[in-house]
């Protein structure tokens, strides 16, 4: 790397430009291709685990009614005898929200698809071995994470703000919690995100090592 | 062991001043004695009966309701009263008896005297599958499913069986259930012959009714002719006796009339032993009558299916020990329970070793067939049996349970229960592996026990720990009439379930968003799908004309536990009950006119209240018709 940057050495914005595309044009090395068909095959069990949890307590409900957020569909818990999904909407209907009904989210048709794009993106990547487009899916990866998180939460936020002016019972307009507890007339409820959720994290830190491990050209011995 | 002349003094002397003081005072008040009085240990009883908020008990009791038509549930060791299931009686409290699915099955009557609980077994111990009871006036027998504590199914009237006493206990693997006649009667059912013809014409039956091993649907496989006696508790052989059925009888006197006296001549009645795999056999080879409708076997026919064993004087319980090796019967006018050994029962039948007969039926020689007379006290009735080999004998006269070896036929223990007692239970104790530990005494008599609820009282109930060498009441506890007979199960054999789950509803009407829900009308006929879900039914108002046949699915769409609805219709005398999940048919002809409101019976959310509807019915000749009347009215109260 050294006679390089002896070569070109211009200085100011132009210099810095060349530099990153010097950083852009370098070979991903073997290590951080193997990191990233690592990141790739974690994507594959994020379909089996739910990228949010909310639990919803209550004197009547000790052990919580569960809800399960997955890239591709909205589960309710199912203990013996209940149903959680149900349970919630019929609670739910009192103060007028809407029913969640996993229809009115489109974040399932995109999400799964996407999550299939970044699988082939990164395995590229690994193949085609230029740090751009290790680049690429951080970056992409970054704005399709919290995109996202903020379209889950919009999501909710629309139910608890969009109470049907009829209902029986007449509350103020909420949010659901993003992360932790909250008070909602006799439930306290939490959220967290789900394993899938810190699958996702994992992915985006393996790429982001494997950016690491390659920002120099391995030395010719 | 006693010898003869001795138990006959015992029976002329103390017997008779016993049952004297038992009769004639045995209704007047006396000081009941506590606990501590008694040198029961109070705190240990609390102890040992005490669960905690939110704890479970270790042991379900189902008891029996007699001529309430139920059957109870209570927990053990806390005692505590848990559901009633309605089984031979329209219950409001949970809809049955009310639509149609239990209406029909109840078919029109509107009682039974529910008595002899039997779950089902797999190799003769608890299964936790079904609970088995006999009518003993509509000759019906019903299953409880215990996977939702529900009664399934009702067969009978029973053709030919009269009087459903001996009855329903099963074989070990639940191959049968049995039915018997306590009240003998000319045959088949409304033949008539006069009374003076009963030792003749009239007849007994005993038989067994077949349980589908999978479904537990019931169905009448076959049936015994039998002297006209009075065939009364059954007990099926297991073990060492499997493939036999006992049941005791008093009135071999053959007697009518007064059957206090006219029964009660003879020192001893019998126990109706039957073989029956000989039974079936007989059956295949066809060597049986068709009597109204049900395969009859006449011993004369079959020899080798029944033998009478001789027992001590009207006798009630007869019972196999858990090994199956002993038969336990015992004579209720007398002191002594026989245990009869059912290796000697089959040496007397190979070696013909028989005293006489009784219409060609063997009678076997009594001192051939006795291990043992025990002499429990006055009054046996029962015998119950625990994990130490021990029995347990209640003795109504004496108002005490009798605890003794099996085998060395000691007594060992005796404790006086309050007031009467007729069945008990122990844990798993009619079983081939009894559990011990606690055995519960169901007295006919509380008098005094509890606060006074006026002269109508309900029985008692004592829970007796039998785990030490001495027996001690820990609890009294009282029960609606009348438990004649419970059975205790460990509760981790049973799995209800408390949902029925939407996949699993395959009612072809019943819905499941309150936006499905529909009237449709085709002639005269209403059909309506209706939704039932906090806190609404859908629809909330139905109208029809005056004589439509209406018929209502309605869905309780819940899927949580708990989550009841009620449909009450006043003026219609309709009152039903949804589980989460459950659809059930409300099927009646609207002949009255007006406007009635509907309205969920079963709390259910802060917004019960509001959960109704109107069912309007348009009067015959039109809305003008009733308009008439209302003017009618108005103009009458006009100012």
């Amino acid at each position: 790397m050294s006679s390089m940057s002896a070569a070109g050495q211009p200085g100011g914005i132009e210099g810095k430009l060349n530099r990153a595309n010097a950083f852009f044009d370098l070979p991903v090395r073997l290590r951080s291709r193997l990191l990233l068909v690592a990141a790739a095959l974690l994507l594959i069990p994020t379909f089996l685990f739910p990228l949010y949890n909310m639990t919803l307590y209550s004197n009547q409900f000790p052990d919580g009614l569960n809800l399960y957020i997955y890239s591709y569909s909205l589960e309710g818990g199912h203990p013996p005898g209940r149903d959680d999904l149900r349970e919630i909407n019929t609670l739910n209907h009192y103060i007028g929200m809407r029913p969640l009904l996993e229809s009115d989210f489109s974040e399932f048709k995109w999400l799964p698809l996407i999550v299939g794009l970044f699988f082939i993106l990164t395995l590229r990547a690994a193949v085609v071995g230029k740090m751009s487009n290790l680049v690429d899916v951080a970056v992409m990866f970054l704005y399709f994470g919290l995109f996202s998180l903020w379209s889950f939460y919009h999501r909710l936020s629309q139910y608890g703000h969009n109470l049907d002016p009829t209902a029986a019972v007449k509350i103020p307009p909420f949010s659901p919690p993003l992360f932790g507890e909250k008070q909602l007339a006799n439930f306290t409820v939490y959220s967290y995100p789900g394993a899938a959720s810190f699958l996702l994290v994992g992915f985006f830190l393996l790429v982001a090592v494997a950016v690491w491990l390659s920002r120099k050209r391995a030395v010719a011995r | 062991m006693q010898k003869k002349s001795q138990w006959k003094i015992w029976v002329g002397g103390s017997l008779l001043a016993a049952l004297t003081l038992a009769l004639m005072f045995g209704g007047c008040a006396r000081k009941p004695k506590r606990l501590a009085q008694q040198g029961g240990d109070v705190t240990e009883a609390a102890v040992a009966t005490y669960v905690a908020p939110g704890d479970m008990d270790e042991y379900y009791l189902f008891y029996s309701g007699g001529h309430s038509g139920n059957v109870y549930v209570a927990g053990v060791p806390s005692m505590r009263h848990i559901t009633t299931i309605p089984v031979f009686t329209p219950y409001p409290g949970v809809g049955y008896g009310f639509d149609k699915a239990s209406k029909e099955m109840l078919s029109g009557y509107t009682w039974g005297d529910a008595h002899h609980t039997a779950l089902s077994e797999t190799n003769g111990d608890y299964d936790g599958r079904w609970l088995f009871i006999n009518d003993n006036a509509n000759n019906r027998v019903a299953r409880i499913d215990l996977r939702d504590f529900k009664t399934k199914q009702i067969l009978g009237p029973i053709p030919n069986v009269s009087g459903n006493h001996g009855s329903s206990f099963v074989t070990p693997n639940t191959e049968y259930v049995l039915v018997g006649s306590r009240f003998s009667i000319p045959l088949p059912r409304h033949t008539y012959a006069p009374i003076e013809q009963y030792a003749t014409v009239y007849k007994g039956v005993v038989g067994a009714v077949a349980i589908d091993p999978k479904t537990g649907q019931m169905s009448v496989a076959w049936e015994i002719l039998m002297p006209p006696f009075d065939y009364d508790l059954g007990d099926a052989g297991k073990g060492a006796s499997n493939g036999w059925a006992f049941w005791t009888c008093y009135n071999s006197e053959r007697a009518t009339g007064k059957l206090e006296v006219t029964s009660t001549q003879k020192d001893r009645d019998y126990i109706a032993a039957v073989n029956w795999k000989n039974a079936e056999t007989a059956v295949k080879s066809g060597k049986f009558k068709m009597l109204d409708g049900v395969k009859v076997i006449d011993p004369k026919d079959a020899p080798g299916v029944v033998y009478l064993m001789p027992c001590s004087k009207s006798p009630h319980g007869v019972d196999v020990s858990p090994d199956g090796k002993y038969i336990i019967g015992s004579g209720k006018l007398q002191s002594i329970t026989t245990a009869f050994n059912i290796e000697k029962i089959q040496n007397a039948i190979q070696t013909k070793n028989f005293t006489g007969d009784e219409d060609g039926i063997p009678v076997l020689k009594y001192e051939a067939i006795k291990d043992a007379e025990v002499n429990v006290g006055l009054g046996p009735l029962h015998t119950q049996f625990d994990d130490q080999g021990f029995a347990y004998t209640s003795l109504f006269v004496e108002s005490a349970v009798a605890k003794w070896k099996l085998g060395t036929w000691e007594v060992v223990d005796k404790i006086p229960v309050a007031y009467n007692i007729g069945h008990l239970t122990a844990a798993e104790g009619d079983t081939m592996h009894p559990k011990g530990k606690y055995l519960v005494a169901l007295n006919k008599l509380s008098h005094g026990r509890h606060l006074s609820v006026g002269p109508s009282q309900p029985e008692s109930s004592q829970l007796i720990n039998i785990s030490g060498d001495k027996m001690k009441l820990i609890y009294d506890a009282f029960t609606e009439p009348e438990p004649h007979y419970a059975q205790m199960i460990l509760a981790s054999k049973l799995k209800p379930i408390e949902v029925y789950a939407k996949e699993d509803n395959k009612d072809p009407n019943a819905i499941w968003d309150v936006k499905d829900a529909k009237v449709e009308r085709s002639g005269n006929n209403v059909k309506i799908k209706m939704t039932a879900v906090r806190s609404s039914f859908e629809p909330n108002k139905v109208e029809v004309n005056q004589g439509d046949h209406v018929t209502i699915y309605l869905t309780n769409i819940e899927q949580t536990t708990d989550e009841l609805h009620g449909f009450g219709l006043g003026d219609y005398n309709i009152n039903v009950v949804i589980d989460p999940g459950e659809t059930k048919i409300i099927d009646f002809v609207a002949d009255k006119p007006g406007v009635f409101p509907y309205y969920c019976t079963n709390f259910c959310s802060a917004l019960h209240q509001e959960m109704q509807g109107y069912l309007l019915v348009k009067p015959k000749g039109g809305a003008s018709a009733s308009l008439g009347k209302a003017g009618g009215g108005n103009a009458g109260g006009s100012r």
